[in-house]
């Protein structure tokens, strides 16, 4: 008996101290998905998560181009420019073994569009959904939405039968205090099946043999840890207890990629990051200019954009990775140009100059505030941007939040100078014009505290919503850029890197969103 | 004796509604929560038909008194980061919280005690100057570099330990446990010298200086001059009557390891309470911040109860004063 122990703690000993197959990999990120509930969040880390075990119609490659996923096509319907139809891929089966329909379809979109659900603001102008055969969705939209497939890349497919089986075809509500079993609990028709989960320490998924794809993924295992302290996850990659760690800090970057045995790779990311200013009549709250706002002086704005030294902030601030830029649009977003791009070398003499016309010859001071948990050195942008501003005089205090507190002053118009990341989910700059540039007013201007109004801008954004015609569409939002250039309404300073650091022999392309996926990662010696 | 713990009972209960509303006052500078659960496009009527279903408009003694409420029905809410009830959140993370702090205070109290004795007895000892300037490090080095340096020299440099996590866990009984397996027991190990680290030092020199002390004392002398064995001095007399004091911090301590081990648990990604409660911080996840202050003043209350009690046992006189009072 007790050598039979012994046996069976050696062989335990070993299954322990063996290394992870080849075709496993442990994968570390700062944060656990919030919930499995594929509609209850609209959130990265939950959506990166969902997109192994879910799937959507569409979705976007790393070049961020939308291609096929449980839809094969879309088109906009014929004869009615305010109904797009999905063909649906045949054979495509549910983790439980039940199979995928349009009956499903309707009754994702349904759920995700439902009071409850956190992803129904994309799908806001959806009047109804329904199924015109087995493999034929028609969604009806208020008006023409010549980009709607664009809000659906994060909108994953439930089966119908199992949700009301179990119960969850209301997503959860938080404030009614239930508990929902699709929170735990999973059945989508994705690459990977859910093993375990332990909230916050670790997931495990298996490869789904079913699954429709042709290839099949190199990776037939993921094992999920969040390790939330930077240091530790890096740690965690050097000591060879993970095979990738998704949010790499800049600072260690460099020391990785210069480590045997790890490679680092890096991309930009879909997410502008700039500084706003009021840019009303009325005098700033925080200015010792009480009887004017300087902000609204166009050359004080000038002054502004040619003190900031974006290279000096890459180099310095970002160590080499950001992409700096002079407008406020990633490179991926439709609208994007070589020449909005561009951005100037910075001119203190002329900056002072302008100072000196505007009347501001001794500068001003303003209060900069600035998130400091939410964007890649975000607060040490801000210090370095205060230091540039100096220079022409402009005295600016730093108030440094944690973005639950920095985020308000934004959506409530208490903020004269501030910082801020944008995400676009779209790859359009109508989803720019829509919350920063278009007067805060309904579903308009979430994010322009600025307080920028400008009427004949506003029904251009406006019309962006429903112009089919996209040639003309696309003129339209580079008159729209043009004002905004023009009028400076923003002073944006670069997009956002992304770093994946991996063990060598994993390949993984980071995605413009963020969200890469263990199917494509490819595995060498 | 009854009497004496259903009144420190009833003293708690006003202990930890005097938390929760102190909490909840502050609370409301913490920052939006609605800013984390809801994605960036979200409308602006549609947050603020979100604060209002969340009761996050009313006054904070409506959103205390509502609390409070529920909290007596052991209700404590949903988290609204998790979407998971807070009390089952907080009894899942629960045993490995415990289980750390357990283990880093029996590292803290034997070998506290152990160094505490050795120094004091042997004042002149090159080891005691070793262990005084040891200790040092150990009371003013914070945690987290601490744990920072030892992941780098255990599990970086060396490869010996896992330098995060709590390895494989078995379930017994509802109680999810790291401590029957190897690799459970492996990452034990770090962060719990981690955070036993101040604590251990703390004691030492506690039992150092108490020991110090009583050594001097008279009846010592005459216990040597009536012919005492060595042992017989500094155990059972010298060691005994310094422990009072040292119950005292060791049971506080007890109780802040629990509450603090914040940090630890952060660096080494111990899926414990602490570290929920500081991701809840982060995206104002008031439920689980509530019932987390909660459970640590009751924790207090206990543990200073406990303490209370152990006087009892290990002072005769204290036995000796109640009821004539």
């Amino acid at each position: 008996m007790r050598k039979l122990l012994l046996t069976a703690s050696v062989l335990a000993l070993a299954a322990t101290a063996m290394p992870a197959s080849a075709e496993t990999i442990r994968w570390a990120r700062g944060a656990d998905a919030l919930t499995l509930d594929p509609h209850s969040q609209n959130e990265g880390t939950t959506h990166t998560f969902a997109h192994h075990i879910y799937e959507t119609l569409v979705w976007r490659d790393t070049e961020g181009t939308l291609i096929p996923r449980l839809a094969t096509e879309w088109a906009i319907k014929e004869g009615d420019d305010t109904t797009w139809v999905f063909t649906l891929r045949e054979g495509v089966t549910f983790h439980d073994g039940a199979e995928f329909n349009a009956e499903d379809v309707v009754f994702s979109l349904d759920r995700a569009r439902s009071e409850r659900s956190n992803m129904r603001q994309l799908h806001a102008d959806v009047e109804s959904v329904t199924a015109v055969d087995d493999y034929t969705v028609e969604v009806k939209l208020k008006g023409p939405s010549p980009l709607y497939p664009n809000n659906l890349t994060n909108t994953f497919m439930m089966d119908k039968t199992w949700a009301e089986t179990n119960d969850v075809v209301e997503v959860q509500d938080y404030a009614g205090g239930e508990d929902n079993y699709a929170v735990r609990n999973t059945n989508g028709t994705g690459p990977y099946k859910l093993v375990s989960r332990e909230v916050g320490v670790r997931s495990v998924l298996e490869v789904n043999p079913d699954h429709w794809a042709e290839t099949e993924p190199a990776v037939t295992e993921i094992i999920y840890t969040p390790i939330s302290d930077a240091a530790t996850r890096v740690a965690a990659l050097l000591s060879g207890e993970v095979d990738f760690v998704q949010d790499v800090p800049v600072q260690d970057i460099e020391r990785l990629s210069s480590t045997d045995g790890i490679k680092v790779a890096t991309g930009p990311e879909n997410r502008i990051i700039y500084f706003g200013y009021r840019l009303t009549e009325e005098p700033l709250a925080s200015s010792d200019v009480t009887d004017k706002n300087p902000f609204s002086d166009p050359k004080v704005l000038e002054a502004m954009h040619l003190s900031i030294d974006r290279d000096a902030i890459k180099e310095v601030v970002m160590r080499g990775n950001s992409v700096p830029t002079g407008v406020a649009t990633p490179p991926f977003v439709n609208g994007w140009t070589e020449e909005l791009d561009a951005y100037p070398a910075p001119d203190l003499e002329r900056a002072r100059a302008l100072m000196e016309e505007a009347g501001y010859g001794d500068g001003f001071t303003v209060t900069l505030d600035t998130p400091n948990n939410r964007y890649v050195n975000d607060e040490a942008i801000s210090q370095a941007v205060v230091g540039m501003l100096g220079q022409i005089g402009i005295r600016a205090t730093l108030a440094s939040r944690p973005v639950a507190q920095h985020s308000p002053l934004i959506t409530n118009g208490d903020t004269d100078f501030y910082l801020l990341g944008w995400g676009v989910p779209t790859f359009d700059s109508a989803y720019i014009f829509n919350d920063l540039i278009h007067t805060k007013e309904g579903n308009y201007g979430a994010y322009n505290p600025s307080g920028y109004s400008n009427a004949e801008l506003d029904a251009k954004i406006e019309s962006l919503g429903t112009q089919t015609d996209l040639e003309a569409r696309d003129a339209t939002i580079a008159e729209i850029w043009a004002t905004i250039q023009e009028d400076r309404v923003l002073l944006p300073i670069h997009n956002q890197v992304l770093a994946y650091a991996t063990k060598s022999n994993f390949t993984i392309d980071v995605h413009p969103e963020n969200q890469p996926n263990m199917s494509n990662v490819t595995i060498g010696e | 004796m009854t009497a004496f713990v259903i009144r420190r009972l009833l003293q708690s209960i006003i202990v930890m509604l005097a938390v929760s509303l102190v909490a909840f006052l502050v609370f409301r500078y913490v920052g939006d929560p609605i800013d984390s659960m809801v994605g960036q496009d979200t409308r602006l009527a549609d947050r603020e038909a979100m604060r209002e279903r969340l009761g996050l408009n009313d006054p904070f003694y409506i959103q205390f008194a509502t609390f409070v409420g529920n909290a007596i029905q052991g209700n404590f809410g949903i988290s609204y980061r998790l979407q998971e009830p807070v009390t089952r959140l907080i009894m899942e993370r629960l045993p490995a919280t415990i289980e750390l702090a357990f283990a880093s205070a029996t590292i803290a109290l034997v070998f506290g005690l152990f160094f505490g004795v050795y120094t004091a007895l042997k004042p002149k000892s090159p080891v005691t100057s070793v262990v005084m300037t040891l200790s040092l490090a150990g009371v003013s080095l914070p945690t987290f570099l601490i744990g920072i340096g030892l992941i780098y020299i255990f599990a970086v440099e060396l490869g010996w330990l896992p330098s995060f996590g709590r390895g494989t866990t078995v379930m017994v009984g509802g109680w999810r446990t790291g401590l029957l397996t190897e690799s459970g027991l492996r990452s034990l190990i770090l962060p719990a010298i981690t955070l036993s680290l101040f604590q251990l030092t703390l004691i030492m020199r506690l039992v150092r200086a108490e020991m110090l002390e009583v050594l001097r004392a008279d009846y010592i002398r005459f216990a040597k001059a009536r012919g005492l064995s060595n042992r017989a001095i500094n155990f059972g007399h010298a060691l005994k009557n310094t422990l009072v004091p040292v119950i005292t911090i060791t049971g506080l301590q007890l109780g802040s390891v629990i509450a603090f081990a914040i940090v630890t648990e952060t660096v080494f990604q111990w899926p414990g309470v602490g570290s929920l409660f500081i991701q809840s911080v982060q995206v104002v996840d008031v439920p689980v911040m509530a019932a987390y202050l909660m459970f640590i003043a009751f924790v207090f209350v206990v543990i200073n109860l406990i303490v209370d009690i152990l006087y009892y046992t290990v002072d005769p006189r204290l036995r000796v004063g109640t009821g004539k009072r």
